[in-house]
């Protein structure tokens, strides 16, 4: 069934969107939230696994400190109140891949409530309320097998409880409002912006692609200027950042077309498909499932001391945003370059070049122009190019000292990716250094003048621009390991 | 048979003195597990080759000298809601037919660990929930001393067990009085310890905030030798308590000597009269007598909350028990049932035609029960008022125990009634556990210690002693003085007197 939508921008003449963004966020710790087993990701099913995760009679949970740590260190980097006294709480409902058919979560007391980050959109800024970040365990994974790919019309399901007592830990926004068209990149950035807040806490692999960090989109629409709330859908399944931001917008077309008919939207679980871009009905939430929450009894509550949660606080890392701010006028880059740099995520690689010894603006230049283009052109991620930032410190450092130029500098470059070895070992082996023998240097230059007399007489009227015709001819019967400074300075000495 | 109306610490003093080993003590417990249990059923489970192997070893440890605990080769019974490695572990419920668990509950790793062979497993109420044992369903354990009788329950299988000598040691779990009431209407000594005194980990959970294993035994020294073994913190479970148990064993032998002077104890207005047998309310009468003849000071306190305890109770247990239960889905261990004419059933349909073939009908009431209760909507009506009536319990027990250092009173209000005679009226199945239940919400021990035969039906009735929260010891200081006083008067134990079995 095709949905009718409404033009994104017909939408927002109408109706104001509100959004409440949901995001599951696995831990990286080495154990399970309430055992010991290992969580390393893409094991053999059900290798990973003990009495407890399996919830076999009689097992019980016992609390994993580390993953009490990593939600008190999100929660203080997303400026929450942490509690100083909270319980687990059984969510009760029935699913295969749920060993115990509750899954032990929080409910009304969370670790960590009450909190605020701030998104940037096209040098705009929106601050997110915060609701909670809570702390729960993850479920085992259904595989349905069978040309559907889904529960329905499978030949048979198969459950993987590795992933079962996974920490994840769940962190709820407040509604966001007044967002208006720019409430689909709100959301994709305040995801980006979590998801950077995540790495430099260190507490998650933060791999959406890999679901350690799930994103539900809840968005409701209501009259424009109405300020009030709508009925909302919960949008699953949404594991890209661009995902999020067509979710959202999807939404609000389909809603709109929806209430622009006079039709209503139901309350209900939609899921997102990557592939065609739409969003369609999962079950109806309109007879609100009763989880049946009570505090589960077999824990007892988690009550951080003060003293810990300060010195969590104290070494909490420099926020995302701040760091952008102190490293941009640091590094004296304009706001377009920064802009570049942060979209190409080559913070950490440009930092670390700068720290081995390169100027700034040396640094952005190869990781923006030279090895962004390689690593669009393989499509990876600029870390994953096998070049570290203390080799393109060594390579500009063979420039700044008149060994190669930035020409010979690629060469380099292709010999480093190519896994032949360092900056050093590479120019030896290619034999990329600029010839240095005046006397060969001097002959290249003789002869380039001789095979171009037009452009030498020209220099020798005063018409120093026309060089560059002179240089690039020496250039080219160097092979390029010429200095071209010095190139430049014999052809001006020769014609003056 | 004079082997086996020893008490486990004179067997232990016996197989000290090499006059029997293990191996022999062992074998005499499961010939006579053969002899009576066809009649008794009060295992549902024998391990005569683990056992005696677990004997033999303990025999090499003696004549190594290398003996792991006062109780080496004493064999024991453990109920079946604890997990057992290798064996079968049922909790008297058909869902669980066949599961062996792949890892030891810590009581059974304890028992283990401090060398007691293990016998079987006992029978017991589906999954602890009842009072006479006859909701297994495997069938009812019967009593002793009368077999038309019920042993109490949910662990009637391990106090049968304990009175007809087929073990001389037993575990059981008391969720609301599943190891004093047996205890009571069995003539034998059970102890429910503090709540966190024990581990959980491997106690297949009826309602966890009320659960905990404890000793069932034929004397309370024994039942503090056994407490000294199972007890302790255990990192597996949060909720066990890290600090070490009270001396228990002194404290039953100092109690042993009879004198009580300087022991203030209460006795508990609410837990006695409308409800009570006159049988039992004599012998308990009788019992605070001979208390205060070995000079203890006997007061009277009054708990009004008491009168809620048993309301509470039922909606606190049940809806911890409709999440626990919730587990027993067929998907990974245990039944498995195809609904009839549903060609390629789903994983729901399955579920559904488990759970209805596999529980029986106390445990399916609970469920339901406590589904309710948790429901939005209801939660606070019924689960929160319940939770609100625990804590005036504990302050009653608070107050109580500011006048008192141990309360009394009788354990269960009748003595053992005939099998099926409350089965279709859960609401007086329910208020054997009147006098018991309130410990259980307030998460202090108590102890059932035999006060004799009434004399309308010369059956056995408990005296439950409790205790403030981490004071076990108390419990076998005035249990102890109480038995010896009782076996002075009646010339030995109790346990002397059960008829023979036969069908």
């Amino acid at each position: 069934m095709t949905e009718t939508l409404l033009s994104f921008e017909d939408a927002l003449a109408q109706f104001d969107p509100a959004m409440g963004l949901e995001v599951h966020v696995e831990l990286n710790t080495n154990t399970k939230m309430f055992c010991g087993c290992p969580t390393e990701f893409g094991a053999e099913p059900n290798t990973q696994v003990c009495p407890t995760c399996l919830g076999l009679p009689g097992s019980m949970p016992v609390v994993n400190r580390t993953a009490v740590e990593s939600a008190i260190r999100i929660g203080l980097a997303l400026n929450c109140q942490i509690a100083e006294w909270c319980r687990f709480a059984r969510k009760n409902y029935f699913y295969p891949d749920m060993p115990k058919n509750f899954q032990t979560s929080q409910y009304d007391e969370p670790i960590a409530f009450d909190g605020w980050t701030e998104v940037e959109v096209d040098g705009e800024t929106f601050r997110i309320e915060i609701e909670r970040a809570h702390m729960e365990e993850d479920t085992g994974k259904s595989t349905h097998v069978g040309t559907t790919g889904r529960i329905h019309g499978a030949d048979y399901s198969l459950v993987d409880y590795n992933r079962a007592g996974i920490p994840l830990i769940e962190i709820v926004t407040k509604p966001i409002t007044g967002t208006r068209e720019q409430a689909p990149a709100v959301a994709r950035a305040y995801v980006a912006a979590l998801r950077d807040i995540l790495l430099g806490l260190g507490v998650s692999d933060v791999r959406m692609e890999q679901g350690s960090l799930r994103c539900d989109v809840n968005l409701s629409l209501a009259p424009a200027g109405s300020g009030t709330l709508g009925t909302r859908t919960e949008t699953k399944n949404v594991n890209s950042l661009r995902s999020v931001e067509r979710a959202a917008r999807y939404e609000i077309s389909r809603q709109a077309a929806l209430l622009a008919a006079g039709s209503t939207v139901t309350q209900e679980t939609r899921h997102w498909h990557e592939d065609t871009g739409v969003t369609t009905s999962g079950r109806e939430k309109s007879d609100a499932e009763d989880y049946r929450y009570f505090p589960e009894p077999d824990l007892v509550p988690v009550a951080p001391s003060r003293e810990w949660v300060e010195e969590l606080r104290a070494a909490l890392p420099e926020p995302p945003r701040e760091k952008r701010a102190r490293l941009q006028a640091e590094w004296g880059y304009s706001d377009l370059e920064m802009r570049d740099v942060v979209a190409a995520g080559a913070i950490p690689q440009i930092e670390e070049t700068i720290a081995a010894g390169t100027t700034a603006q040396a640094a952005r230049k190869w990781w923006m122009s030279e090895l962004a283009r390689r690593a669009n052109e393989q499509g990876v991620e600029l870390a994953e190019l096998p070049v570290t930032p203390a080799q393109v410190a060594a390579i500009q450092a063979l420039v700044d000292a008149g060994e190669i130029n930035d020409k010979l500098a690629r060469q380099v470059f292709d010999g480093v990716l190519a896994g032949e070895g360092s900056p050093e070992e590479v120019v030896k082996a290619r034999g990329l250094a600029v010839v240095s023998d005046e006397g060969a240097l001097s002959e290249a230059v003789d002869r380039a003048i001789a095979a171009n007399p037009d452009v030498a007489e020209k220099i020798r009227d005063g018409k120093v621009a026309a060089a560059g015709a002179l240089i690039g001819a020496v250039m080219k019967d160097m092979r390029g390991q010429a200095d071209a400074g010095r190139v430049r300075e014999l052809i001006l000495e020769k014609l003056a | 048979m004079s082997l086996l109306s020893k008490t486990a610490a004179e067997l232990a003093d016996l197989l000290a003195a090499g006059e029997t080993t293990s191996v022999a003590l062992t074998q005499a417990y499961l010939d006579r597990i053969a002899e009576v249990d066809t009649h008794l059923h009060a295992f549902l489970h024998v391990d005569a080759e683990g056992a005696l192997a677990q004997a033999a070893a303990s025999d090499a440890r003696r004549a190594a000298g290398e003996l792991l605990s006062p109780l080496d080769g004493v064999p024991i019974a453990v109920k079946d809601v604890l997990a057992t490695s290798g064996l079968p572990t049922t909790c008297g419920s058909k869902i669980l037919e066949g599961w062996i668990p792949p890892y030891d509950a810590t009581v059974v790793a304890r028992l283990k660990a401090a060398g007691l062979p293990i016998l079987g497993k006992t029978n017991m109420d589906e999954f602890a929930m009842g009072s006479s044992t006859e909701h297994s369903a495997y069938g009812p354990t019967r009593n002793p001393w009368d077999t038309d009788r019920i042993p109490g329950g949910s662990g009637g299988g391990s106090a049968a067990a304990i009175a007809a000598s087929e073990a001389p040691l037993a575990i059981g779990t008391d969720t609301g009085g599943s190891i004093r009431q047996p205890g009571a209407v069995t003539g034998t000594v059970g102890v429910k310890p503090t709540y966190g005194g024990i581990s959980r980990y491997g106690l297949v959970a009826m309602a966890n905030s009320l659960d905990q294993a404890g000793p069932v035994t034929r004397s309370v020294l024994d039942a503090a030798l056994l407490h000294e073994v199972i007890g302790g913190h255990d990192p597996k479970d949060s909720t066990s308590i890290d600090q070490p148990l009270p001396a228990l064993v002194a404290a039953a032998r100092q109690g042993a000597s009879g004198d009580l002077t300087g022991v203030r104890i209460g006795v508990i207005s609410e837990l006695r009269g409308e409800g009570y047998q006159p049988g039992v309310e004599q012998r308990f009468d009788e019992a605070v007598a001979l208390l205060t003849q070995a000079g203890a000071e006997v007061v009277e306190v009054s708990c009004p909350s008491f009168t809620h305890a048993l309301a509470a109770y039922y909606l606190i247990m049940p809806s911890e028990a409709s999440s626990n239960l919730a587990r027993f889905d067929a998907m990974r261990y245990g039944l498995r049932v195809l609904p009839d004419g549903v060609a390629d059933p789903s994983a729901e349909e399955v579920m559904r035609a488990t759970r209805d073939a596999g529980f029986g009908d106390e445990v399916k009431r609970r469920i339901i029960l406590g589904t309710y209760a948790l429901s939005s909507g209801y939660y606070d009506a019924y689960y929160g008022q319940a939770q609100k009536v625990r804590t005036l319990i504990s302050r009653d027990f608070e107050a109580a125990f500011a006048k008192a250092d141990v309360l009394v009173s009788p354990t269960a209000p009748t003595t053992a009634f005939k099998i099926g005679e409350k089965l279709d009226d859960p609401l007086a199945m329910y208020l054997n556990d009147v006098a018991t239940i309130p410990a259980n919400l307030a998460g202090v021990p108590g102890i059932s210690v035999p006060a004799g035969l009434a004399p309308e039906d010369g059956l056995p009735v408990g005296f439950q002693v409790l205790a403030p929260a981490l004071a076990d010891d108390r419990l076998y200081r005035v249990g102890a003085a109480l038995e010896a006083l009782l076996e002075k008067q009646w010339g030995g134990s109790l346990l002397s007197q059960v008829p023979e079995v036969t069908a």
